[in-house]
């Protein structure tokens, strides 16, 4: 067998639970030799491989229609998903934004700040991905591994890299979940 | 006649989603290329209601690469709705604690993310294009810009007990004070990651003498410039007063970031979420500007460290007596502000405050709104709050970085796009100039998302009713 393939991607999250990965500093050359990095937010390609990953990795809350795809489309492509971070696991800081409707969070963004002009509109070019309330990743797709923290600690997130690469199931408890 | 679309989904490399769309029009040429940013988070409305003292925690999940900016933003805004100045060791604390940040993200982002396309190529294999292909190809090189990102972060740590979203600045000052051990440990990493940096800076300019052709066809346009400046207009990061130039580096304004309100107003297209902001009184959009690293270097006319400044000299001398429009110098200018920041973290552990445990005002005089501004990695960030006589928040106004350039990554964008792709035969390496328009730019798209998103791009052809034909996406 050769080194399992790993994908991740960002949905409705702020990046930090990416960034708490590099946070391992010195320690990515050890993933890097354990594991395949395929699609990432820091690699080129552009979605996990049709023919499968071993590991799927999924930051931030899914909180519009094209979340919703790229989460279906990493639960099809991996054996293994991971949920990283807080706003993966229950919806975090986003998750927020379902005390108002969203037409008033709308409305507030692009109509009513004191600094847009006169020309606020809410924008609704068919390009662009359309809210909906804010949910965790495993109210839309199932979920194998959950990692919470806000973001996780960088120790425990190469716990998880490091156990999920040499085929084994995590535990994430005791001390894992204990972030500074 | 099939009229085509190429949509590039998602550009990878930069912070947050993006998504490009390049309209092609019968004659196989492009038409227009539009930069759509696609994600709506709504930070300006679900803050309502909360204590003013819970923002610099909640305000940094905007953005986890540089969430020190929203922290720090935060803390000025909450400083201001207190009337409650910050005592000097705080105000030290707190500028050390965004040099950390600047040097970690400006750092990550020259080697971890554009880097690829420099070291490797634009036309290298996608799948090598990344850090792990750097590691492969210079591991020496590679791991010294682990240890600057690594030395950038250890300061946040230090001061905020957390690399990422630490808990350290409050309204009125800061909840912890430097020991001498923490000031001699951050000390005795600043000698190499000043060699790191000036490797960088070395290896930028070589790039830049060898690829003279990409730098003059890649993105240049005539803009004006903002950023914080100190009274003599040298570069100021972390606190000073707003400067607007013109794109003949004449000074339009010098105001205080309270007054932004009568200086900017922001612009709102259909196609993204990211909204537009201009200088106002040019309208929209003879009025743009750009921000970040080319805006700050363009728009100050020095730097208060001498191995910075001697760089800004350099680099000004690329278009003398006028600003410098190339997008992809936007690489140059990053790297002199992470030396600037990396002279600072030594000026400011030599002040004789740095250990003073004073560093807390704990006035409670309640305004009912405040401003507080402060330069981002990425550029200018604006947060503006009012509250009830609580301090309980009802209403917040942001205006991120990203946000001010985004009408430059969106002609950015167009201009690669028609400089490139000039015929039916579109490669991915011309696909992944497009995106390196962008990541010039070091966007942050989940900042640009408070309000705004997902940035993906994708090359999509349709025909002249708007049908999908074919879609390319890089793979
Ligand atoms: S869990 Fe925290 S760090 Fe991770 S994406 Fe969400 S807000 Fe950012």
């Amino acid at each position: 067998m050769g080194k399992p393939k790993v994908s991740s991607d960002w949905l409705a999250g702020c990046a930090g639970c990416h960034m708490s990965l590099l946070d391992m500093d010195e320690r990515i050359a050890t993933v890097l030799e354990l594991a395949d990095l395929r699609s990432t937010p820091i690699t080129d390609l552009k979605e996990p491989d049709a023919t499968g990953v071993d590991v799927g990795i999924l930051e931030g809350a899914i909180s519009n229609t094209y979340n919703e795809e790229v989460a279906q489309k990493m639960r099809q492509r991996c054996k293994i998903l991971v949920a990283l971070g807080d706003c993966a696991v229950f919806g975090g800081v986003p998750a927020m934004r379902n005390f108002f409707t969203i037409e008033e969070s709308l409305r507030r963004a692009y109509v009513e700040t004191e600094s847009t002009d006169e020309s606020g509109k809410i924008p609704d070019d068919p390009e662009l991905a359309v809210p909906t309330k804010v949910r965790a990743l495993q109210d839309v797709v199932p979920v194998d591994v959950f990692v919470p923290g806000c973001p996780p600690d960088a120790d425990t997130i190469f716990y998880v890299l490091a156990e999920l690469a040499q085929g084994r199931i995590p535990e994430v408890k005791g001390d894992k979940l204990h972030w500074h | 006649m099939v009229t085509q679309k190429i949509t590039i989904e998602p550009v990878t490399r930069i912070e947050g989603h993006a998504k490009v769309t390049i309209r092609m029009n019968d004659a196989g040429k492009v038409d227009h290329a539009y930069l759509h940013v696609n994600e709506f988070r709504g930070f300006e409305k679900f803050c309502e209601g909360r204590m003013v003292f819970e923002m610099p925690l909640i305000t940094p999940r905007i953005c986890g690469i540089c969430p020190v900016s929203h922290h720090l933003a935060s803390a000025k805004t909450g400083d201001a709705i207190y009337g409650a100045t910050p005592p000097h060791p705080a105000s030290l604390l707190r500028e050390l604690m965004h040099m950390g940040q600047i040097v970690q993200s400006h750092g990550m982002h020259f080697f971890e993310l554009a880097g690829p396309d420099l070291l490797l190529g634009f036309d290298a294999d996608p799948a090598i294009r990344n850090v792990a292909g750097l590691l492969a190809a210079d591991p020496a090189l590679t791991l010294k810009a682990v240890n600057l990102r690594k030395w950038g972060q250890e300061i946040i740590h230090t001061l905020g007990g957390r690399r990422v979203h630490p808990n350290f600045a409050i309204p009125g000052g800061v909840n912890k004070a430097l020991t001498a051990q923490e000031r001699e440990t951050i000390l005795a990493g600043l000698d190499d990651s000043i060699a790191t940096i000036q490797v960088g800076i070395a290896i930028i300019k070589d790039w830049a003498e060898k690829n003279a052709e990409d730098i003059d066809k890649f993105a240049v346009f005539a803009t004006g410039y903002m950023g914080l400046v100190d009274q003599n207009n040298a570069l100021e990061l972390y606190d000073g007063q707003l400067r607007m130039t013109d794109s003949r580096g004449k000074q339009l304004e010098k105001f205080e970031p309270s007054h932004y309100l009568d200086y900017i107003a922001e612009h709102v297209e259909n196609w993204s979420y990211l909204k537009f902001p201009y200088y106002k009184k040019m309208g929209y959009p003879q009025g743009v500007y750009r921000v970040g690293p080319l805006g700050r270097c363009n728009n100050s006319e020095s730097i208060t460290t001498p191995l910075a400044n001697e760089e800004l000299n350099k680099f000004k001398a690329l278009n003398p007596g006028k600003p410098v429009e190339n997008t992809l110098l936007y690489h140059y200018a990053r790297l002199i502000e992470t030396l600037y920041a990396a002279e600072n973290v030594r000026l400011l552990l030599d002040d004789p405050d740095i250990l003073s445990t004073d560093i807390l005002n704990t006035c409670r005089n309640i305004q009912p709104e405040g401003v507080g501004v402060i330069e981002a990695p990425r550029g200018t960030l604006i947060h503006h709050y009012k509250v009830n006589e609580n301090a309980q928040i009802t209403s917040v106004n942001l205006i991120v970085s990203t946000g001010h350039n985004n009408w430059a990554m969106s002609e950015a964008v167009d201009s690669v796009a028609k400089a490139y792709i000039t015929g039916p035969d579109i490669r991915e390496g011309m696909l992944n100039r497009v995106e390196a328009a962008i990541r010039a730019h070091d966007p942050c798209l989940s900042c640009s998302t408070h309000a705004v998103g997902q940035m993906p791009i994708i090359l999509e052809m349709v025909d002249s009713d708007g049908k999908l034909i074919e879609s390319v996406t890089r793979d």
